[in-house]
């Protein structure tokens, strides 16, 4: 594998594949090049779409659904696009989900890389701040229609609060107060977070917040999933709070779904 | 015309291992060590500077000598393991793989570099069940040895070793601590207080990632 270099290439994951496998590394222009501007090619490629956060008293809650598509068809019903990236830290992505994977991989990596070799974890802001390098590099991907947008939730341990980062397709970085939604059903999901978002939250009062924008979205978005009871399929959602990232188990999911659906009925 | 002087090739290799390995004994020892629900990793270490480091999910690292050295050799480690595990699969990081590429890496400083490395390092690898367990340790020289239950580098590694080898027995976390920290303190004349040691495991119980460090507070509660 890696050959030991003498010369330090530093505690970067990302440069030090950058450096020694360009070959694999995102967004290489040539890669993008290669792509041609074909719409009916970019289509065969599965894109996951809705995606929050929001905070609550304790931290921060995540959530994604699960549906992926290719162009007017679903390609998956049970994509995972919730990802602990470490103890206090997860991302949900939207985009073409093959460099959004495999971007959440790298960055993954990343975060134990630097951990392992400084013996220190990274600030909140420093893993922000590297997530959006990361996404910078995956420019020219993103000019021939594969984007990579993610959003970036954690705990700050040194501040005490949950924190939320959105991103834009150039690596903007812009921090979120209070909540926050993208994707296809971004902006339905966005409606149903403004309407109900509180500060003060209980995490389950935020998670179920959390579904029921996913639920809206899914109601006006022909590309995002909504709960399915049929076939046991549920958003996924985590909460992240001094105590470490927590996934909210499908059976707690599927009782807020049942409630909240009840309610509906009768209202 | 001045002539070459000739030293032979066995005087020199002769040479380089004696500065090495006095060196290498100048220094503190570190042990890895087997308990029940996996491997201990403890060294007589004063400084805040880390002896002891995790690689990767199951393998660990420490070394003996010169910090610079295998400060410099443990960062490789962990380049060599995360860039495998990320183009491959997390399985696929394996300590042998590490510490034959350790060995090569040791073994061609030390014959084509004026300066051998002055440094003895241990490759340990926690397994599903004791016998899958892996503990390597890597000579200045590049030779490799594949241990059972224990091994010790650095300082007066073989005096330790031989006290290990009539003393050493399977026990819990508890009991294997305090025969390391019995050894280390017969083998010095030193005298050693509590909280001068450093230590980590590997604990298979863990999920994921399987290193973990002993603080001076969670050490002081298994010396009791």
């Amino acid at each position: 594998m890696s050959p030991f270099q003498l010369n330090d290439p530093g505690s970067s994951f990302h440069d030090l594949l950058q450096s020694q496998y360009p070959r694999l590394f995102l967004g290489r222009s040539d890669t993008a090049h290669a792509l041609t501007d074909n719409a009916q090619l970019l289509q065969s490629v599965p894109h996951g779409t809705t995606i929050l956060a929001l905070r609550y008293r304790d931290g921060v809650v995540i959530c994604g659904d699960r549906r992926a598509t290719e162009g007017y068809t679903i390609s998956e019903r049970r994509i995972e696009k919730v990802y602990k990236t470490d103890e206090t830290s997860a991302i949900a992505i939207s985009g073409a989900a093959g460099p959004c994977i495999e971007m959440t991989r790298l960055f993954q990596v990343e975060l134990e890389h630097y951990e392992k070799l400084e013996g220190t974890l990274l600030s909140m802001e420093g893993k922000a701040n590297k997530l959006s390098q990361m996404i910078k590099t995956n420019l020219p991907m993103a000019m021939q229609g594969l984007v990579v947008i993610p959003i970036y939730a954690g705990y700050d341990l040194k501040r005490k609060i949950g924190r939320i980062f959105k991103y834009d397709v150039a690596g903007g970085r812009y921090e979120e107060r209070d909540y926050y939604a993208t994707g296809s059903g971004g902006r339905d999901a966005k409606a149903t977070l403004k309407r109900l978002f509180k500060t003060d939250l209980s995490g389950e009062g935020a998670t179920r917040i959390a579904l029921e924008a996913i639920y809206d979205a899914a109601e006006a978005d022909v590309a995002t999933g909504g709960p399915d009871m049929l076939r046991g399929i549920f958003p996924n959602v985590k909460r992240i709070s001094e105590q470490g990232v927590e996934d909210v188990p499908d059976e707690a999911v599927k009782t807020v779904y049942e409630t909240m659906i009840a309610e509906l009925g009768r209202g | 015309m001045s002539m070459p002087y000739y030293v032979s090739p066995e005087q020199m290799m002769q040479d380089k291992a004696e500065y090495a390995r006095k060196g290498i004994s100048r220094g503190r020892s570190t042990i890895a060590m087997e308990y029940e629900a996996g491997i201990l990793l403890f060294a007589d270490n004063a400084s805040t500077l880390y002896k002891i480091s995790e690689i990767y999910d199951r393998i660990a690292f420490a070394g003996a000598g010169k910090y610079s050295e295998f400060e410099h050799l443990r960062k490789a480690g962990i380049r060599h393991a995360d860039m495998t595990g990320y183009v491959y699969s997390r399985e696929d990081v394996t300590a042998r793989s590490l510490a034959n590429a350790y060995s090569q890496t040791i073994g061609s400083v030390f014959s084509q570099e004026v300066k051998p490395l002055e440094i003895e390092i241990l490759v340990v690898e926690v397994g599903e069940r004791r016998e899958e367990n892996g503990i390597y340790r890597i000579q200045f020289d590049g030779s490799i040895h594949d241990e059972r239950s224990f091994a010790v580098v650095g300082g007066n590694s073989e005096a330790l070793n031989e006290a290990l080898k009539t003393r050493y027995a399977l026990s819990p976390l508890k009991g294997a601590l305090q025969l390391c920290r019995e050894v280390l303190a017969e083998g010095d004349d030193r005298k050693n207080g509590r909280g001068t040691f450093e230590a980590a495991v590997l604990d298979r119980t863990q999920k994921g990632r399987q290193f973990r460090r002993l603080d001076a507070a969670t050490l002081e509660t298994y010396f009791k």
